[in-house]
């Protein structure tokens, strides 16, 4: 990048109403977008010359009970071009929680947000195929989220 | 095998029986087929010259259940592989005999979770426990040995699951 932008300034600079809260964890930097915005953000970070974010690594959910919203989906992005990495996280409420698939942008989606609806009940809209893909497809419940019982809930003690 | 010469029938009968026990226990094709690390062990104790099954005249792992005797549970039995599992073992032809190898396949070992059958005995009539995590190819051929005597003996008559 010419001028040394780093990506979080370049996106909040480019969406600064979609860019909610930013960080970085042992020099690993990441932003929380707004999902109405998620989809934009995601195309700019993939589209742009600069950035081409071009390869995504893998969609995960993290359930964050008692807190609200509870939800975060967490998309790790690598770029070929740069061999940079970049984490783009979006949070949901325990509510509604669904939020756009990036199938469109990354094929690779596909089975990521297949798992993350499995075992997280994240919804994610618009994505072409989304039932189980890990448990039974008769399975009830979503097993890595904090409120369901570790043994199952046939199980009590 | 002297089966004359004993008089009334029910010496004949019991010897016959003894025949039958001693062919079955002598060549029990095993179901070849494994679940998770316990497999591995089934492998080495099958296909190599170090343990070398085929002393006991089961070296022939039938890869189809309707060729195979005996079903070897062999490792973690999870939620979404018991279908498979049972259907396994319902088509496999009678006298039918199962073992449990592993703390896995016996109770569900380290995995006391929501996606693990808690031991195959729930669903399947087990003859042999076998312990180890996993079991080490002689404590395998150990449980094979001690089928093999009580089948020889009439004591694991092979049961199925229509009782």
């Amino acid at each position: 990048m010419s001028e040394e932008r780093t990506v979080v300034e370049t996106l909040q600079e480019r969406f600064p109403q979609a860019v909610e809260e930013v960080g970085e964890f042992r020099g690993q930097s990441w932003v929380v977008v707004r999902k109405e915005n998620l989809l934009e953000v995601c195309s700019f970070l993939r589209d742009e010359p600069e950035l081409a974010f071009d390869f995504l690594s893998f969609v995960c959910g993290v359930d964050y009970l008692p807190r609200e919203p509870r939800f975060e989906v967490v998309y790790q992005l690598y770029s070929t071009k740069s061999h940079k990495r970049f984490r783009v996280k979006t949070r949901v409420n325990s509510q509604d929680p669904t939020v756009p698939s990036v199938t469109s942008l990354w094929a690779t989606a596909d089975w990521h947000e297949r798992e993350t609806f499995d075992l997280m009940g994240i919804h994610f809209q618009n994505h072409p195929d989304l039932r189980r893909i890990l448990l039974p497809s008769d399975w009830v419940g979503h097993p890595l989220r904090k409120d369901y019982p570790l043994r199952g809930p046939d199980r009590t003690s | 095998m002297g089966v004359k010469g004993k008089g009334d029938g029910s010496v004949l009968l019991t010897q016959l029986e003894w025949l039958v026990n001693w062919s079955r226990k002598s060549s029990m094709w095993p179901l070849g087929f494994g679940l998770a690390c316990c497999a591995l062990e089934m492998i080495a104790t099958a296909g190599g010259s170090r343990f070398d099954i085929a002393r006991f005249g089961m070296e022939v792992f039938r890869p189809s259940p309707r060729q195979a005797d005996l079903m070897i549970v062999a490792g973690t039995v999870s939620k979404k592989m018991l279908p498979a599992v049972l259907r396994l073992y319902e088509q496999m032809a009678d006298p039918k005999w199962v073992i449990a190898m592993g703390a896995c396949a016996s109770t569900g070992g380290v995995f006391d979770t929501y996606a693990v059958v808690q031991g195959i005995d729930q669903y399947l009539p087990v003859d042999v426990y076998i312990p180890g995590c996993p079991p080490r190819p002689e404590a395998l051929l150990h449980g094979i040995l001690r089928l093999h005597e009580m089948v020889q003996k009439g004591i694991a008559r092979g049961a199925s699951l229509r009782g």
